[in-house]
């Protein structure tokens, strides 16, 4: 069973309108359980349209998308995935174990059990201290975590992420990323997400697809040879690199092709 | 405790600017021309003699004489109970004020609709005079008979204390609920949250830091409204009637109008306290940035 599968999706904004936009054309992908796919490519390309279709917060022009065999928008209901987005975006006004319950409160747990879970799940976070403090009292870092905690809190089989570690700085950035691992793997989570950085998308997942702007569309699919297990030592390895490079050749071939585009649509234009 | 500082805080800065207000208006009698500034004919300065602007001192001794002479009831006690008599028809006004002001907040948040058809008829119900309101609200009333339940007169003063209460209260709700960032609504659509879950976990926390100060213009408007409606239709008992009563008196004892009219202040300072209060103790929790 593919944990997420999507079948000749489309997504046209502003539809027969002078501002068209093509988000998204014929994206075909399949992830498997507890895979972990980066979604890469320039500003433009469709790749957060891709994840919030998969999330059924918008729905396809054409094409069918399916989470865990059953349609997004069930998949929804049944809350069958996390999210977490660049922003924490935690509550102000609840305690940091109060934000990781909300999915829980939404789904009518009770308090001791929502209480519970949340202990357990600062535990997986290692922030266990934190459970009464306030969020806008932590770190950018700690929030995001948090903000893990939060969409792991139901134990969804599936996390959508996009650009969770946009805003942090460089070294808490390499932190969360192998607490990410580490947390999936515990968990057995699978994971589409949505990045601009090549060495992150490299040290996290299995497959990174290459997505290129209008309009947009998956131009590559790369396999990460570099193993399960991975940790510090992995950033130094010569796969690592190797895959880099890969990476960042598919990446060019979209940004000439959309440069010899322009070249062309720039000769018609005149 | 942080709460209690900020209380002290608020209450320190509040007598200082009651000084300053009475250092500006003696400061005034003294320089200030005692029979008004004139340029080419047109009064421009007021009064600085006794009987436009009596002394402080005098005012304030002014609560402890007689309301009139040979009663044995003295003006503080009077100023009071019609501060209290005021205050309750105020809250009465605050509190339907509240309720129709958040009510159609709601509304507007909801149904985009709603928003655009309402929005230009409560700003025009503004524009209306209260003075010319008023006898049509005490009329209506009159008329108004549900079974048993007759119009008390007092309840049209406090129809148009709701009347001006519910109208900042309104947009300032609105505002805040509307004030949740996209991604915070995102993901409450993510948990598939149904738009009451999202009303109240999400949108009525975020408008908090808004409905606070609308919440201290409505309790202000809710007075206002009051007084302005116990001098209109000659309501007795209030602190309204209490100013038009002793503003008749001014030329032979002009402290005892400032008496009344310092009591209508004191109503509203003390519903716009209730809310700042209930601010201190619903913000606690807050980073300070977000109180506006």
């Amino acid at each position: 069973m593919s944990a997420v599968e999507v079948i000749g999706a489309s997504k046209i904004f502003n539809q027969g309108k002078a501002q068209q936009v093509d988000a998204l054309v014929d994206v075909n992908l399949t992830v498997n359980q507890g895979e972990f796919v980066s979604l890469i490519g320039p500003s433009g390309c469709g790749k957060s349209t891709l994840l919030r279709l998969i999330a059924n917060l918008l729905e396809p022009t054409s094409g069918s998308l399916m989470v865990n065999n059953k349609t997004v928008s069930q998949a929804r209901l049944d809350q069958d995935y996390g999210m977490a987005f660049q922003q924490a975006g935690l509550f102000d006004w609840r305690t940091v174990s109060k934000n990781i319950e909300l999915p829980l409160e939404l789904k009518g747990w009770d308090k001791e059990k929502r209480a519970a879970r949340a202990a357990e799940m600062l535990e997986l976070v290692k922030l266990p201290e934190f459970a009464n403090l306030y969020p806008w009292q932590l770190s950018g870092g700690m929030q995001q975590r948090i903000a893990i905690a939060r969409a792991l809190a139901a134990h969804p089989p599936l996390l959508l992420m996009d650009e969770p570690f946009g805003a942090l700085d460089e070294m808490t950035r390499e932190y969360m990323q192998g607490e990410l691992l580490r947390i999936c793997g515990e968990t057995a989570t699978t994971v589409v997400f949505v990045t601009h950085s090549i060495p992150e998308a490299v040290y996290l997942s299995n497959r990174v697809v290459v997505m290129s702007p209008r309009p947009g569309r998956i131009t590559s699919v790369i396999d990460v040879d570099l193993g399960a297990k991975r940790n510090e030592d992995t950033r130094a390895a010569d796969g690592f690199f190797r895959n880099i490079t890969a990476v960042r050749e598919a990446l060019r071939g979209t940004q000439a092709e959309h440069a010899s585009a322009n070249a062309i649509r720039g000769l018609e234009d005149r | 405790m942080n709460f209690a500082r900020r209380v002290a805080y608020r209450t320190a800065m509040f007598i200082v600017s009651i000084f300053s207000v009475v250092a500006i208006w003696e400061l005034y009698k003294i320089i200030g021309p005692q029979d008004g500034g004139k340029f080419f004919g047109v009064s421009v300065l007021p009064r600085a003699n006794n009987t436009a602007m009596p002394h402080v001192s005098t005012m304030l001794s002014r609560y402890s004489r007689p309301e009139v002479r040979g009663s044995d009831k003295k003006i503080w006690a009077v100023v009071l109970s019609g501060a209290w008599f005021s205050l309750r028809l105020s809250l009465v006004g605050f509190f339907l004020g509240t309720t129709i002001g958040v009510g159609l907040a709601v509304l507007m948040a909801r149904f985009n609709i709603v928003k655009r058809g309402l929005l230009p008829y409560l700003v025009m119900s503004q524009t209306v005079p209260l003075i010319a309101l008023a006898p049509l609200v005490v009329s209506w009333g009159g008329k108004l008979e549900i079974g048993s339940f007759v119009w008390p007169r007092w309840l049209s003063a406090s129809i148009l204390g709701t009347f001006l209460a519910f109208f900042p209260i309104a947009v300032g709700t609105l505002r805040g609920l509307s004030s949740a960032p996209a991604a915070a609504v995102e993901l409450m659509e993510s948990y598939a949250a149904s738009w009451k879950q999202t009303l109240f976990k999400l949108r009525f926390p975020a408008a908090v830091p808004f409905m606070v100060p609308a919440f201290k213009l409505g309790a202000s408007g809710a007075v206002v409204g009051v007084v302005v409606a116990e001098i209109s239709t000659g309501l007795k008992g209030g602190i309204g009637r209490l100013i038009i009563e002793y503003a008749r008196e001014a030329t032979g004892d002009p402290a005892k109008v400032f008496t009344a009219v310092f009591g209508a202040a004191a109503l509203g300072l003390v519903m716009a306290g209730f809310v700042a209060i209930s601010d201190v103790f619903l913000m606690r929790n807050r980073p300070k940035e977000s109180s506006i």
